[in-house]
């Protein structure tokens, strides 16, 4: 048991990027887009949607930011941490930090710079210092009835009040007079009128307050000096809560959103006339405007970033890892080796972790979804992968609450030439009651789908069985259908080789055969239903493991169908790497959940992991590694292939990183910030990235012998690329030279390398005709070569 | 409270006539309202809206506007007359006819010196107000299309008035127009239809506001003739306009049925740089709103769908009140139903005609709250329709049933009915005494005997009845005081005294077999909306509009101790804040100690012998007595026991069997009856 500490839990890619406001950089002819993302600031392009830097330093959640108004290239974030830094977005350098001591929840700046602690509004003094880190002790507490919401606080004009306002209240403070004004709603009406508010906005150079509220009202406040004599104008259009307003820069146009995801504009002073931009996703929860006026960006529950043009029109979105309710299993697109859970409503999302990026959307129902509160519509439950990526299957089903339960089972076929999946077959009433479980069968030749449903049946699905279909496209259809004692079965799972079938019914578990459908044995360990089901892989093949309701993890040995071990531990989780023996196991327990690694052969865990996150964790998977670590550490050993990626009941997406990983991130990434005499294009990061292993190579004490040695190839690039394409030598002459380049002098080649070439041509897409047609040459040239 | 036999009547199919115009006085506080069918109300605002003045219709007689001069109150309608009234007497005191077609606006400048008319023909007609009739001075510019809406600047030098497509401003020195300025004709279909200019304000700082028929109200500069602003306020019409006294704020009425306000308030706070910005909207209506006014502390809006709507501004009041609560009148605060105790009949007052009813008959007993099986049903006697154009202005029927009377603003008509069984037969008594030639109020003594009519100088006259026909007997004659029409009479049991109430709160009591003045109650603030004399013990009790209730010994000439005791511990918070005035009191014979009372929406027994509640105590307070034990109920009581079974109440009478009559004019029937607003669509329909 050896608790190490170069093992850390990170939380990666794909945090909420909705959490605050995004900004809008100004006075830029392509403004990028700032958005906090967990403990980072990341900086996004407008035009091309790319993520291009982040603003790394802070060490718990970034609450908030905002321009700082002397200086439109700075920006301010604060963050639970207790300190507001102030970076230069472009470079992403941090020009200082200003500690404060208690968790920060919003800012907003002015003059002065406000910030709300422990849910009160407190103004803080910035002490001007050339100092890198300050303290800022000078604090005046404004008010402590504020809401939790920090859009219910804005700044009024030209930061001479402040508005916010808590339930039904509103109070406005203004500086000048230290002096605050506040009115009430009344709870509810006649007509049943829900008046909490629910944010608020300012006008820039009117003194006009327009609050949101929770029955989809818009309120526009004015003389709002006076104790009585404050009046205020209602407009309705949302038939929901208004999750968000804001007024353009000059002020003509008030921006509103809420759960129906249209943005609607409405005319300052002009009533009711109003322009809609409907159907923009998720419900809209921030809107915010640039300095000039020119772009708006509204950030969305499923967790994206739209950014709309003034007139209109939505140029960009920003799409982050959608963690709304996801229902589905983590999975890994074998052929992508992308994420694959619940996206959008109703569709499957495939998202890249390794890059961060969010790939595509798969829209299982193909239904409209109407966004509304209350609805009962279809949503995808369950999602399963062949081996080889070549076909998924889905459920989606509606009427969880109600007792009318409709669901589909659809199969997808992968298309080669589209590269994405297309529907093969629509079974409408697979199972009389909800599918419990889904597995297909792991061998590479035929496909099976296994599917156990509370109607106490469990049913063997295959393509083409069926006689009566002579087309040339094979349907899928049922092919066997087994029960046990008209038990409900809880799980079904296959061996590794496919050569077994293991279904639980409640405490028992049956194996059979799948060639045969006969049942081979049953095996059964009371008490306790049977909660997780696996078999081991590799080496530990004949071992099943399963996990009950009663706190026990059994393991069974199936050649003589005894069990070999179990011991008492409360398994949310069971996860199996398919690339090696091991098994991973979160458990939870006094409200922390644990992380143990081992394998089934094994009495002794390889790593244990306390108090992993503070809540339970019910989805896990294992990632592939694109290139093997290879630790030599035991503690470490069981990330080498892949990587362990968890979701936890905050919908928080953590992963296992170890320190020699960290190390080398680090590296790369201070190597691509301090060299600024290139500027960043394509070819930069391809440069960047020889350069890195180069680095790396140089700085390692013991060189990996199998890694090629590029320095020739790169100076033979830098040349190529630098030297203008009107004095450049024929490319037939280059072509032998720019091939050699990249052959590999040592022997030990492991590596192949035709990937490695269209690697770099899949990357260049910025690459002038003479090189394009020089590479394909090149590649020509490698292929006579292998 | 004891236990009634309920008729529970829904066969008096009255039907409120629509608003159709809105006049304030600010010095009077009196709101003087015009109904379609050509009557005109006047409210006392600071009275808790009491219906003071009924002066009603004619046929065919459309008033369109109305305005005071002073506190002098002029109509003019599409028939082309200006009509002032004689407020005193609540008639027309004169019909003068303007030779310009039907008129649609008429406006008095703040002065007080001119009326300026409307007309079909295309006329700003202007009227000098004289002492006691108006004369008519000259005609502004006359115009090719009909003037609809006219306002004058407070300084009186110029008109404002609103046309087909257009306003102009006229100069009234030379009556010639200084600026045209044309109102645009709106988007999409409506282009080709007409843009009527139904309002238009003008503001002591030259801006002149208008609302039209295309849903806009604009702001025009008077200086350059140019548009300011404008705001949309609905897609169909805007049809009313009225600006507050300090011009800071401004109501328009749409026939959507809303009620939008503007207000005149500073952009940026503490700076003088002030713009009209849409704020509140009312929403009270189902109709088409056909007129606003802003008074000091509310807005007063009524429309087709005939109710008056007093919608308080809270910014504007001081001390939050029963006054300051919104306030729906329905119905008139007089009764239109009189009631033949002893034989079991009803007369139900329409405007054009009479009705009478007999009662149904029951079988049985029932538990409270349960309907008995009616033996005999209700049936219609009689319809009897006026001679002449005048709508009838009072109407009574005998306690004995055998004679009906009725009064318009010009005749007066006696009949006697003979009823045998199924026959019905009516006779008009021919020969009336002269003096009977029109009454403000009429009642019959407690025996049929005798006829009290109210007529002029706050007079009342006698006339006895028999079989023969009807003799004047004499007048009765306050000693001093005002001669304000009297609205109120009650006769007491025993026909010794007769007590009369007129507008200026006064109350008479007669002593009818000396034929004199017995004496005069103390004058009140607020005007006596209910009273009745006690069978028994020959007590007045008065209700008043502020909800206040008197009880006055006839024969001491004095409050009586309960009265005192009343006045002194004062009232329930909750009953002072109801919003209806009572319409009638009621003694009951079989326990003296209890007063009857109704307003529109409760009926209330008021028990003498019990104690007065105080603010803490719970008021409505049955629910509570009936979970008590018998003891515990006497400690709880009391004297306040209010019922809330019956809505929409006209009228409520106890008859000598002991059994309620409750005349019910449920708000959902006369709604079904009104023409379809305009349609409108709403979310999730």
């Amino acid at each position: 048991m050896v608790e190490t500490s170069d093992i850390r839990v990170v939380r990666c890619g794909g945090s909420k990027v909705n959490l605050t406001p995004p900004i809008i950089s100004s006075d830029s002819r392509y403004p990028f887009v700032l958005c906090t993302s967990g403990d980072l600031v990341k900086v996004y392009s407008t035009r091309t949607e790319e993520w291009l830097h982040s603003l790394q330093g802070h060490t718990n959640q970034v609450t908030g930011i905002t321009l700082n108004p002397a200086n439109h290239l700075q920006v301010y974030s604060c963050s639970v941490d207790g300190t507001v830094k102030l970076w230069d977005f472009i470079d992403g350098i941090l020009i200082k930090t200003f500690v404060i001591g208690c968790p920060l929840f919003a800012i907003y700046v002015l003059s002065v710079i406000v910030l709300s602690e422990c849910f009160q509004l407190v103004s803080v003094h910035l002490p001007k210092s050339a100092e890198q880190e300050v303290e800022a002790k000078e604090m005046s507490a404004v008010s402590s009835h504020i809401s939790k919401n920090p859009s219910c606080t804005a700044f009024g004009r030209g930061g001479e009040y402040i508005a916010f306002a808590r339930h039904l209240q509103l109070n406005v403070y203004f500086f000048r007079k230290q002096k605050t004004y506040s009115f009430s709603l009344k709870a509810t009406d006649k007509k049943g009128a829900k008046n909490a508010f629910t944010c608020i906005a300012c006008h820039p150079t009117d003194d006009c307050i327009a609050t949101g509220h929770e029955d989809g009202k818009i309120r526009l406040w004015r003389n709002f000096i006076h104790k009585k004599e404050y009046t205020y104008s209602t407009q309705h259009w949302h038939h929901n809560a208004v999750n968000t307003l804001c007024f353009t820069p000059e002020g003509t146009h008030l921006l509103s959103g809420g759960i129906e995801s249209v943005l609607v504009q409405w005319q300052y002073g002009a009533g009711n006339r109003k322009e809609f931009l409907p159907r923009l996703g998720g419900s809209i929860l921030h809107i915010s405007a640039s300095s000039d006026g020119q772009l708006f960006c509204t950030s969305h529950s499923d967790n994206k970033i739209t950014v709309i043009e003034s007139s209109f029109k939505v140029c960009g979105v920003i799409q982050g890892l959608v963690k709304d309710a996801v229902l589905t299993d983590l999975m890994i697109d074998p052929r992508s080796k992308a994420l694959v859970l619940n996206g959008k409503p109703g569709h499957l999302q495939f998202y890249s972790l390794l890059r961060d990026k969010h790939l595509y959307n798969l829209d299982i129902v193909q239904q409209e979804y109407i966004y509304e509160a209350g609805l009962d519509q279809f949503e995808v439950v369950k999602a399963a992968f062949d081996i080889k990526g070549s076909w998924l299957a889905t459920v989606e089903e509606r009427g969880k609450k109600s007792s009318d339960l409709e669901f589909f089972l659809k199969l997808w076929a992968f298309d080669e030439r589209t590269q994405s999946f297309v529907l093969n077959t629509t079974i409408t009433a697979a199972h009389t009651d909800r599918i419990i479980s889904m597995c297909f069968s792991s061998s590479e030749e035929t496909t099976m789908l296994v599917t156990a449903a509370e109607d106490s049946q469990f049913k063997a699905w295959c393509q083409g069985a069926d006689a009566d279909t002579q087309q040339d496209q094979n349907f899928w259809s049922c092919d066997f259908v087994g029960s046990y004692h008209k038990l409900n079965p809880t799980n079904c799972s296959f061996s590794a080789d496919s050569s077994l079938l293991a279904v639980s019914f409640q405490e028992v578990i049956t194996i059979w055969s799948p060639d045969t459908w006969e049942m081979l044995t049953t095996l059964c360990q009371p008490p306790g239903v049977i909660r997780d089901l696996c078999f081991g892989r590799l080496s530990c093949s004949k071992y099943l493991l399963g996990t009950t309701t009663k706190n026990l993890l059994c393991c069974w040995n199936l050649l003589t169908c005894e069990l070999e071990w179990s011991t008492s531990v409360d398994v949310s989780k069971l996860q199996p790497d398919p690339f090696s023996e091991n098994v991973a196991a979160f458990s939870y327990q006094s409200k922390h959940t644990d992380l143990f690694v081992f394998k089934p052969s094994e009495p002794r865990p390889l790593f244990t992991n306390k108090n992993v996150c503070s809540e339970k964790v019910h989805r896990a998977v294992f990632v592939p590694r694109e290139e093997p670590l290879n630790s030599c550490d035991e503690s470490t050993q069981w990330l080498n292939r892949s990587q362990l990626y968890f979701l936890t009941q905050n919908m928080d997406l953590l992963t296992f990183s170890t320190a020699t990983e960290e190390d080398r991130m680090l590296s790369s990434s201070k190597q691509l910030v301090i060299d600024d005499s290139v500027a960043v294009t394509p070819f930069y990061l391809l440069l960047g990235k020889h350069r890195q292993q180069q680095q790396k190579l140089n700085t390692q004490s013991h060189p990996v012998s199998d890694k090629p040695q590029q320095t020739q190839g790169s100076v033979t690039i830098k040349e190529l690329l630098h030297t203008p394409a009107h004095v450049l030598p024929a490319a037939s002459v280059l072509c032998s030279m720019f091939v050699n380049s990249f052959l590999i002098s040592n022997t030990g080649v492991q590596q192949d390398p035709l990937r490695y070439f269209v690697h770099i041509r899949l990357k260049s897409n910025g690459f002038s005709y003479s090189v394009m047609h020089l590479l394909s040459i090149s590649l020509k040239f490698l292929n006579s070569f292998i | 409270m004891g236990e009634f036999k309920v008729h529970r009547v829904r066969f008096f199919d009255y039907m409120p006539s629509g608003i159709r115009a809105l006049a304030f006085n600010q010095d009077t506080e009196r709101m003087a309202v015009a109904r379609m069918d050509g009557s005109v109300e006047v409210f006392h605002c600071s009275d808790r809206f009491f219906q003071e003045k009924i002066i009603p219709g004619r046929e065919q007689c459309g008033i369109e506007g109305l305005s005071w001069v002073g506190e002098r109150l002029f109509s003019a309608g599409l028939n082309g007359g200006i009509t002032e009234y004689d407020l005193t007497n609540q008639k027309v005191k004169y019909t003068i006819d303007a030779y310009g077609g039907p008129i649609w606006t008429i406006t008095g400048n703040q002065q007080g010196t001119h009326l300026a008319v409307g007309c079909e023909d295309g006329t700003v007609k202007l009227f000098e107000v004289n002492e006691d009739q108006i004369q008519f001075e000259r005609n502004l510019d006359r115009q090719k299309s009909r003037i609809i809406s006219l306002s004058w600047h407070p300084s009186g030098s110029k008109i404002a008035a609103g046309m087909m497509d257009m306003i102009q401003v006229f100069n009234v020195e030379t009556g010639h127009s200084i600026h045209r300025m044309l109102a645009d004709r709106g988007a999409g279909t409506s282009r080709s239809k007409e843009c009527v200019v139904w309002s238009v304000v003008y503001l002591s700082d030259g801006t002149i506001i208008t609302g039209d028929s295309v849903g806009m109200v604009k702001l025009w500069d008077d200086q350059t003739g140019t548009l300011i602003k404008s705001h949309n306020v609905t897609k169909c019409d805007v049809l009313a306009l009225s600006v507050s006294q300090n011009e800071d704020s401004l109501v328009a009425g749409t026939s959507e049925g809303i009620v939008v306000q503007f207000q005149f308030v500073s952009m940026v706070l503490e700076k003088d740089d002030k713009e009209w910005v849409r704020t509140r909207t009312f929403r009270n209506h189902t109709h088409d709103i056909r007129a606003v006014a802003e008074i000091t502390t509310a807005v007063v809006s009524g429309g087709m769908d005939a109710q008056l709507v007093v919608r308080p501004l809270l910014d504007k009041i001081e001390v939050r009140s029963a006054a300051s609560a919104l306030r729906k009148i329905h119905f008139p605060h007089r009764r239109l139903v009189s009631c033949a105790r002893k034989s079991g009949l009803m007369l139900f007052q329409y405007p054009g005609h009479l009705e009478l009813w007999r009662l149904g008959e029951s079988e049985g007993k029932g538990t409270p709250g349960s309907s008995l099986f009616v033996k005999r049903n209700p049936e219609k006697l009689l319809q009897l329709k006026v001679k002449g154009e005048d709508h009838i202005r009072c109407s009574a029927v005998s306690p004995c049933g055998g004679w009906i009377v009725y009064s318009t603003a010009s005749t007066l008509r006696l009949y006697r009915l003979h009823c045998d069984n199924n026959n019905i037969s009516i006779t008009k008594i021919s020969k009336l005494p002269k003096v009977l030639s029109s009454a403000n109020q009429l009642c019959f003594s407690s025996d049929s005997s005798h006829l009290f009519s109210a007529s002029a100088q706050s007079s009342v006259h006698i006339a006895s009845l028999s079989q023969s026909g009807c003799k004047f007997v004499g007048t009765l004659k306050p000693k001093s005081g005002s001669h304000q029409a009297i609205h109120l009479l009650a006769a007491s049991e025993d026909g010794k005294w007769l007590a009369s109430a007129n507008s200026d709160h006064e109350v008479h009591i007669y002593n009818l077999q000396t034929q004199k003045a017995h004496c005069t109650v103390p004058v009140y603030s607020s005007a006596v909306t209910a009273m009745g004399i006690h069978p028994a013990t020959n007590c007045l009790f008065m209700m008043h509009a502020d909800q206040q209730m008197f009880e006055y010994s006839i024969e001491q000439k004095q409050y009586t101790d309960w009265s005192r005791t009343v006045q002194r511990k004062g009232l329930h918070r909750f009953w002072v804040e109801r919003d209806t005035p009572c319409l009638n009191v009621m003694f009951n014979p079989q326990n003296p100690s209890h007063v009857i009372l109704h307003d529109m929406y409760m009926l209330c027994i008021i028990d003498q012998s019990l104690p007065l509640p105080d603010d803490k105590t719970q008021f409505y307070n049955q629910l509570t007595l009936k979970s008590l034990t018998e003891e515990q109920r006497k400690s709880q009581s009391h004297a306040f026991k209010v019922c809330k079974t019956f809505k929409d109440i006209l009228c409520v009478e106890l008859m000598p069997d002991q059994s309620l009559v409750v005349v019910e004019r449920p708000l959902e029937d006369i709604a079904t009856q009104l023409p379809a607003p305009i349609k409108q669509k709403k979310f999730a329909t």
